[in-house]
């Protein structure tokens, strides 16, 4: 048989499952924690604050331009930690396979997670697979948890803005979501849109190096920029005004977006981080953002304002104002 | 940016405003009604509205094609979705909208099959993939998608593709700006007409409104630029008395439209009466099958019973389309009637005044 597929005793605990642990898992991964086959990892931390996460990942297509589900899965998981300004620094995994699943598809997959591991520096130390009946999963689905420590001294949450803050962003929005739309609905445009999926630990160490009192970090995935934004204007109480001449965005994704009538300010990114800044260390902050490769489109695009707390207004090209509410519903489905 | 950014260049339009804000206005307030819906959500999105001089007012009209689709037709497409064996496919703001006592949404939940697309040929091409299923199209739109929808269906006949049909609740416009221009419900001094929708049609379907009643037509395209020199110019006609069609989306709009695309749509399509939400019957407003097509007509191939309609009370859908009322005098926006449940359709769809009032207003 030329193509391996994923059987449904690959899950089942017995022998197979120990050979798909042994032959990819421990070895792409490769650890001394995972290694141990223990059934959890223990490891020693120093006194202070750990940061937990986790999420679930069921990215429809798996591959797409700039990663797949896989390294999707590290990414989201490093990036929620680094939001609290933790470093990250251990990952758990939790694989549910659909039975038939192209092995050499899961390879693809493991192996990306592995490199994405290594990249943003952290450990895949404890796993889990499960497989399912065919058409009981579309393909894979991925858990991640991860676990961070936070320096002493951090203090970096949605409620932290206040008004007079600057809200920095690093680069162009919408890149992801578009690229997962444009693959799984066969769209051909003049040239292929990338994910923006990556890492953001590093970039955000480098921004806590400029400034340790940044106030908020928050990375705009589902529901985009506009309802990141909400959600902190609602969390600190607080308006936001943004200047829509300011924010960055792609020529190729505005003009997928403006054919599938979608706002670029509700599509996912997985690249990107939003930071609450007080305006007098806005330039240290946003020069640290545009000296790391993952921040060299950084921009101010916005402002935290005292009136209309809990809403988020832009002020438009020519001048005008509008309110920009959460997302309601789904505007786009699976993108992570 | 290429095609997009000279359409929103902020000097130009600045420099438009002050020339509003400034001009003489002899004749009080000017109304003029937005028939699309894209020109509804693009005067929000760009905040166009609370520039403009208290002398003109916009008012939004009944060309949201989800919006106008009447609650019967949204009850015929999910019974047409219960039926064992169909797959019914639909354009993605359909399957919220609710219906007498339900919504595609609800069902699909059920267990029915409901599938988005983005273009009827993905309809078609489930069709060729599920051979042993029925599946149907819910045919929506105006001007503008039924040429598209047209294709599909002759493409299915050609291919021999025979489990194919089309539940066809399109609409076209003119017969609509007569209802509203008839009923004297509202005063209104000048259209602007939709882009998109006169691509197909040229903008020569508006002569006659502007003949028989006297009302200037003004074609505008969709940027925030677009609509500002739509707005002047209609004012210019308003305040110089002239009723007249005038183009300002002449970078693709021309008088007579797309002709392939019109061959096509009345290849298949007659002229069929139509229920509009809010406006009711409308003689010749929509679009039915020509006999020769009839095969692929949903209607034609499913004995739909009738359905005893409800509509939701209080829901003010029906004044809003007509331009009587604005979303926020109606008493259910905003306190029970929200984007994630919503009683009617205008809250429902993208282009939807309700929703767009929510969304962008303060």
């Amino acid at each position: 048989m030329d193509q391996r597929l994923v059987q449904l005793d690959q899950g089942s605990g017995g022998r197979a499952m120990h050979e798909l642990i042994d032959g990819l898992f421990i070895s792409a991964f490769s650890n001394p924690l995972l290694a141990e086959r223990n059934d959890s990892a223990v490891f020693e931390v120093k006194a202070g604050r750990l940061a937990i996460t986790t999420d679930s990942y069921v990215v429809d297509p798996i591959f797409f331009p700039g990663g797949n589900i896989g390294s999707l899965a590290v990414h989201g998981t490093v990036n929620d930690l680094s939001m609290r300004g933790a470093k990250p620094l251990y990952i758990t995994v939790g694989f549910i396979l659909e039975e038939g699943l192209d092995f050499g598809d899961l390879e693809k997959i493991v192996y990306s997670m592995a490199d994405a591991a290594r990249e943003a520096g952290v450990q895949i130390i404890s796993g889990d697979t499960k497989v399912v009946p065919r058409g009981k999963a579309d393909k894979i689905f991925i858990n991640t948890s991860g676990v961070g420590i936070v320096p002493s001294g951090i203090d970096i949450g949605g409620a932290n803005a206040r008004p007079g803050d600057a809200v920095l962003i690093n680069g162009t929005v919408g890149d992801h979501g578009m690229a997962v739309l444009c693959k799984r609905e066969g769209l051909a445009l003049e040239n292929e849109i990338k994910s923006d999926a990556a890492a953001l630990n590093g970039l955000v160490g480098q921004m806590i190096e400029a400034y340790a009192g940044i106030r908020v970090l928050r990375d705009p995935t589902r529901g985009g920029v506009a309802t990141t934004l909400n959600e902190i204007a609602e969390q600190s109480g607080v308006g936001i005004r943004l200047f829509e001449e300011e924010i960055p965005i792609r020529e190729d994704v505005a003009g997928a977006c403006e054919i599938l009538g979608l706002d670029p300010l509700y599509v996912a990114n997985e690249g990107k981080v939003l930071a609450i800044v007080p305006p007098d260390r806005s330039q240290d902050v946003l020069s640290a953002m545009k000296s790391h490769p993952l921040g060299r489109g950084a921009r101010c695009i916005g402002e935290v304002v005292s009136n209309d707390p809990g809403r988020v207004f832009l002020r438009t090209r020519i001048g005008g104002h509008r309110l920009v509410d959460m997302l309601r519903g789904e505007q786009l489905p699976r993108i992570c | 940016m290429k095609y997009l950014d000279e359409y929103r260049d902020p000097q130009l339009a600045k420099s438009l405003i002050e020339a509003l804000q400034t001009r003489d206005y002899k004749r009080g307030e000017i109304r003029l009604m937005e028939i699309c819906g894209t020109h509804t959500v693009s005067i929000f999105r760009s905040g166009l509205r609370k520039l403009l001089p208290p002398q003109i007012r916009l008012i939004s009209g009944p060309g949201c094609p989800v919006c106008v689709t009447a609650n019967e037709d949204i009850d015929r497409a999910i019974w047409l979705a219960g039926q064992p064996g169909v797959i019914l496919t639909t354009f993605g703001d359909l399957v919220r909208v609710p219906g007498s006592t339900s919504s595609l949404n609800v069902e699909r939940s059920k267990g029915a099959d409901v599938r988005i697309v983005y273009a009827s040929l993905d309809a078609l091409e489930i069709a060729r993939q599920n051979p042993g299923r029925e599946v149907v199209f819910i045919g929506i739109g105006f001007e503008t998608t039924a040429p598209t929808i047209a294709a599909a269906i002759k493409q299915a006949s050609m291919s021999g593709v025979n489990n194919f049909s089309v539940f066809s609740v399109h609409k076209v416009l003119p017969p609509a700006m007569r209802a509203l221009l008839e009923a004297r419900e509202v005063r209104l001094d000048g259209f602007l007409c939709p882009g998109h929708v006169s691509i197909v049609t040229g903008s020569g379907i508006y002569e006659e409104v502007v003949k028989n009643y006297g009302v200037p037509c003004v074609v505008t395209g969709f940027e925030p630029l677009d609509i500002l020199q739509g707005i002047s110019s209609a004012v210019e006609l308003v305040e110089s008395g002239r009723a007249e069609v005038v183009n300002m989306y002449r970078r693709v709009v021309t008088r007579d439209g797309n002709a392939a695309a019109r061959k096509i749509m009345d290849e298949i399509f007659e002229p069929a009466d139509s229920t509009w939400r809010g406006l009711g019957p409308i003689p010749g407003s929509g679009l039915g099958f020509r006999r020769e097509w009839k095969n692929f007509d949903a209607v034609s191939r499913f004995s739909m019973p009738e359905i005893k309609v409800k509509e939701h009370p209080g829901c003010k859908c029906g004044e809003v389309l007509r331009g009587v009322m604005t979303p926020p005098e109606c008493g259910l926006f905003r306190k029970v009637c929200n984007p994630q449940d919503p009683k009617g359709p205008c809250m429902v769809s993208g282009e939807g005044t309700c929703g767009a009032y929510h969304r962008y207003h303060q």
